[in-house]
């Protein structure tokens, strides 16, 4: 037992050294499994109320550009209820059916105050909490397409996992054919993701445009992601597909909050499907 | 004593705010983000006693990445080389017993103190990098931002340094 003592006496400093390093290890291998939501992120009092406050006086010098955006968009909204319109009134006869209608997603707005995409895993922080209705696993886009996943919650702030993540895995499809693909990011370029697993049969032309596929349960279909820029098809597969992005990552101001008011349904489903 | 506490203090908090506000957003070319904030294990006093500075270390490693969203990743670098400060010194000062209380920085060569903040930060780069990608077959990408990172690490760290420590 005295030699045990003396031991830990003797080397006190490197075990403590041992016990610190143990402990950031284990922090890190913690964060390596999706799944579970971590301990150490920024979506808590302190850094998400330091970067809110930065914040406050950043935005004051993108509000040109993200005027400019936000009437982009209601233009091209504009536009979509004008299609609508125009075939009702071909319409020789209407018919008002409540039970027809239905909402599958409901959007709310939120505003990026950290944002991160020069390092190998990309998060984001956001300015809404489990105050605000969040939970985790709800889609995160913008005008110009998908921005990411969120992840961690607090009462006021969420943490986002951007899709320059390498835990980032998003179900695309082509928009011209309804092949589905995943995309990921290989770390190298901010503006370039990487489309795999598309089929081999597949036609993918370079300008092809990229959009979301409707089999995850977080995001709406159809959602431009963005083109292709050049592909390397060898071996009968396609080997690599980079992916220029429509948004500048680089530049996040205001998101959309997508919530899946079927996801329950969908996944209770699938998983029973599998159960048998 | 008091001066030594308060001191440490402000540095702790200021390192923390400028590089989690500054130099994580300054993007030279495009990608390089110095960490700057490994100059706090450079100016740590040496003392006899050097749990503090393995603790402190730690704790500020662990704000960087409750910031960063980065895991523990700064945490287990900072105490890495943290613990290895004193080894790298008398190495480099090819000196046996170790004045304590005499100690800084500035009392040593521009050359010496030169190789002992590279030395430390192209530890430090390295373990960070290697942990964030965390695959071998990365391992150029690892080696080419250490590389790139550690330049403008050492640069702006050696700046701050003599900029705002007080000659002695």
């Amino acid at each position: 037992m005295r030699q045990i003592v003396y031991f830990i006496k003797k080397f006190r400093y490197f075990l403590l050294f041992i016990v610190l390093e143990i402990l950031a290890f284990v922090i890190i291998i913690q964060d390596y499994s999706y799944q579970q939501s971590k301990f150490v992120n920024s979506a808590n009092y302190i850094s998400g109320g330091i970067y809110s406050k930065v914040n406050s006086v950043n935005e004051f010098f993108h509000l040109k550009k993200n005027n400019q955006l936000l009437s982009e968009e209601n233009a091209r909204l504009k536009n979509l209820l004008g299609k609508r319109e125009n075939s009702y009134a071909s319409d020789t006869f209407k018919v008002i059916d409540t039970s027809q209608y239905f909402q599958k997603y409901e959007y709310s707005t939120a505003k990026v105050i950290n944002n991160n995409y020069t390092k190998r895993n990309n998060f984001l922080t956001i300015n809404k909490g489990s105050k605000n209705g969040l939970t985790p696993d709800l889609g995160i886009i913008n005008s110009k397409g998908v921005i990411g996943v969120i992840k961690n919650i607090s009462a006021n702030y969420a943490t986002v996992i951007s899709i320059l993540n390498s835990n980032s895995k998003i179900n695309v499809r082509l928009k011209k054919s309804n092949h589905f693909g995943t995309l990921v990011w290989d770390g190298k370029d901010y503006n370039v993701t990487q489309v795999i697993d598309i089929p081999r049969q597949a036609l993918v032309r370079i300008g092809d445009t990229i959009v979301t596929g409707g089999k995850s349960a977080i995001f709406p279909e159809g959602i431009e992601i963005g083109v292709v820029r050049d592909f390397i098809y060898e071996q009968n597969k396609y080997q690599q597909i980079n992916v220029l992005l429509f948004n500048d990552m680089s530049a996040i101001g205001e998101v959309q909050i997508v919530k899946n008011l079927h996801k329950d349904e969908q996944v209770t489903l699938e998983q029973s499907v599998v159960n048998e | 004593m008091n001066n030594v506490v308060l001191n440490n203090t402000i540095r702790f908090i200021s390192l923390l705010l400028l590089q989690v506000l500054v130099f994580n957003h300054v993007n030279i070319f495009g990608h390089i983000n110095p960490m700057v904030y490994i100059v706090w294990v450079f100016l740590f006093p040496f003392r006899k006693n050097r749990n503090w500075l393995l603790i402190f270390s730690f704790l500020l490693g662990i704000s960087i990445d409750f910031f960063s969203d980065s895991a523990g990743v700064n945490a287990f670098a900072i105490t890495f080389i943290a613990y290895f400060r004193l080894p790298i010194i008398k190495a480099i000062l090819r000196k046996p017993e170790f004045d304590y209380v005499q100690f800084n920085l500035k009392t040593i060569s521009n050359n010496k103190a030169f190789l002992f903040i590279a030395t430390l930060t192209i530890i430090h780069h390295f373990i960070v990098f290697s942990l964030e990608y965390f695959s071998f077959e990365a391992l150029t990408s690892i080696i080419f931002n250490t590389i790139l990172t550690s330049i403008f690490t050492i640069l702006i760290s050696i700046l701050g340094i003599v900029l705002f420590t007080k000659k002695k």
